[in-house]
């Protein structure tokens, strides 16, 4: 099992940890993230793929005190929703006390190992 | 549409039942609603069966034909899994099935065993029902998503923790009568909010317990009902079933459910009632914060008020509109494939005067069951309605 990825999104993490972040937009304007044929939202298959921003702003966040095996040892921690103008992402939040975490923050998206296991996730640092 | 008459209800405590299996807990429900239709087994047509993590928690597939055995028949049967939607689904797909023809008397209902998990193993189980490479492997657990939707409820409208506490308060109390629950004991404003904190803004009165259980539901075409003379004074009138993208940051907005919106107004429309023909709704708190949204989205309140309504006392015992008289996910308890056809009992039994607080609603006539999958990625709506 531990040869296998998941296929682009593993290339999307790869893709983000080298400063190369990108989403598929379509003609409607809706962000998606890789994988991605089609959007959910308007069916649209003209999807084209752009540099996702550099930086983006909090939409929404909580500080997780119980959780998953996998972030066991990471508790308490940030989980938020960045916006990229357009596109969102999930992640952890690091770099930012979590009770002075808030909805505006600006953030940049890089992927770092987890505490626990040391798997890559998405991760939110304050932006410069 | 036609109508689907709601012949008989069963279910187990919701509770800490670790060491019964889960098909021991479906055979409590099943021959407890078969008792109540006084419809025999051989009669059964289909079972429709909602299960979430049984092949996590029991190591068990194909649960469908094991759980119709242990009501007494080999009859055809399915599992449907839709995470916390899984029985409201297997409701919806009963009522579709006596409305095509093809059956007369079905059985819908579902099971959850998670407290043989531990903490750590149901947590990890029920995350599950977000988007795994986008959203658990970023750190999301169930609370922490909807603490996610209601960071962003409050950023949008207001409201605040205290708002959230009183729903935790009013389903706490609503639960004291109720002997199938599974938290019976009365909590206050103070206690939600000094409680240990598990995904801010929620403590740990925010969210419903972890809880094993098991509910079933027997639903029976109109010819059958009267050819056999079934006490039926309830019926099915109305089925919805929405849907929207699994991860919450695909969603146009993180404080509203089109799932339930778009269940409801199919259900309503399917029914032919209004909003405000409803005196009775039993909604999906799984957190505090879901009951808000499902008010809003079934269009009982309009978006930014549902936050104040048990506050204010609305949707109180003695107010204009009881919601969650059952005890709701919160103090009922939310053994989660069990959950929605658990609803669907709990509003005919409050509309037939046989549920211990149906004196709520005693002029009743018209109530509502949501039943929500994840973060509202799946959504059911029932109307059901005492038939003259």
């Amino acid at each position: 099992m531990t040869d296998v990825t998941n296929g682009e999104y593993d290339a999307f993490l790869e893709a983000l940890a080298a400063g190369e972040g990108y989403y598929r937009n379509c003609e409607n304007g809706h962000g998606l993230l890789p994988p991605r044929r089609v959007c959910p939202h308007c069916g649209d298959r003209n999807l084209t793929e752009r540099d996702l921003p550099s930086a983006g702003d909090i939409v929404t966040h909580t500080t997780v005190s119980v959780p998953t095996p996998q972030f066991e040892d990471e508790a308490p921690y940030v989980t938020a929703v960045v916006d990229f103008d357009g596109v969102r992402l999930t992640g952890i939040v690091r770099g930012i006390d979590p009770e002075a975490v808030e909805i505006g923050d600006r953030v940049t998206a890089t992927v770092e190992s987890t505490e626990t296991d040391g798997k890559r996730t998405i991760v939110f640092r304050p932006a410069e | 549409m036609s109508q689907v008459q709601l012949a008989g209800t069963g279910m187990t405590t919701f509770g800490s039942h670790p060491d019964r299996t889960g098909r021991d807990m479906f055979a409590d429900a099943g021959l407890a609603a078969l008792e109540d239709a006084g419809v025999p087994a051989a009669d059964v047509d289909e079972l429709f069966y909602g299960n979430f993590v049984g092949t996590l928690s029991e190591g068990q597939g194909h649960q469908g034909p094991l759980m119709a055995e242990a009501f007494g028949t080999t009859a055809p049967s399915r599992r449907i899994e839709s995470a916390c939607a899984s029985s409201g689904l297997a409701v919806h797909d009963a009522v579709r099935a006596i409305r095509s023809g093809e059956s007369d008397v079905v059985v819908a209902g579902g099971m959850e065993r998670m407290t043989n998990m531990g903490t750590a193993g149901a947590t990890k189980g029920l995350a599950s029902a977000a988007d795994d490479l986008y959203e658990v492997r970023a750190g999301v657990t169930f609370p922490g998503a909807y603490a996610l939707m209601a960071r962003a409820y409050f950023d949008e409208y207001g409201g605040t923790h205290e708002d959230l506490a009183h729903i935790a308060v009013k389903n706490h109390d609503n639960a004291l009568a109720n002997d199938h629950a599974h938290l019976r004991q009365e909590i206050t404003v103070a206690d939600a909010l000094e409680a240990p904190e598990i995904a801010s803004p929620f403590t740990l009165y925010d969210a419903c317990p972890i809880s094993d259980g098991a509910a079933a539901i027997v639903l029976a075409s109109p010819e059958y009902a009267a050819e056999h003379d079934l006490e039926a004074d309830v019926a099915i009138t109305g089925a919805g079933h929405g849907g929207d993208t699994m991860a919450l940051h695909d969603r146009q907005s993180l404080s509203k459910t089109p799932a339930t919106r778009d269940a409801a107004v199919d259900a309503y429309d399917d029914a032919d009632v209004d909003p405000s023909d409803i005196s009775v709704a039993e909604v999906h708190d799984c957190f505090t914060i879901a009951e808000v949204l499902a008010l809003e989205a079934l269009g009982l309140y309009s978006h930014g008020e549902a936050i104040g309504a048990a506050r204010r006392g609305e949707t109180c015992r003695d107010g204009e509109l009881p919601v969650n008289l059952s005890g709701g996910l919160k103090a009922k308890g939310h053994p989660v494939g069990a959950t929605g056809a658990a609803q669907v009992a709990a509003v005919a039994t409050l509309l037939d005067g046989t549920h211990p607080r149906a004196d709520a609603v005693d002029d009743a006539t018209v109530g509502v069951a949501q039943n929500a999958g994840g973060t509202v990625a799946s959504a059911t709506v029932h109307v059901l309605e005492v038939m003259e």
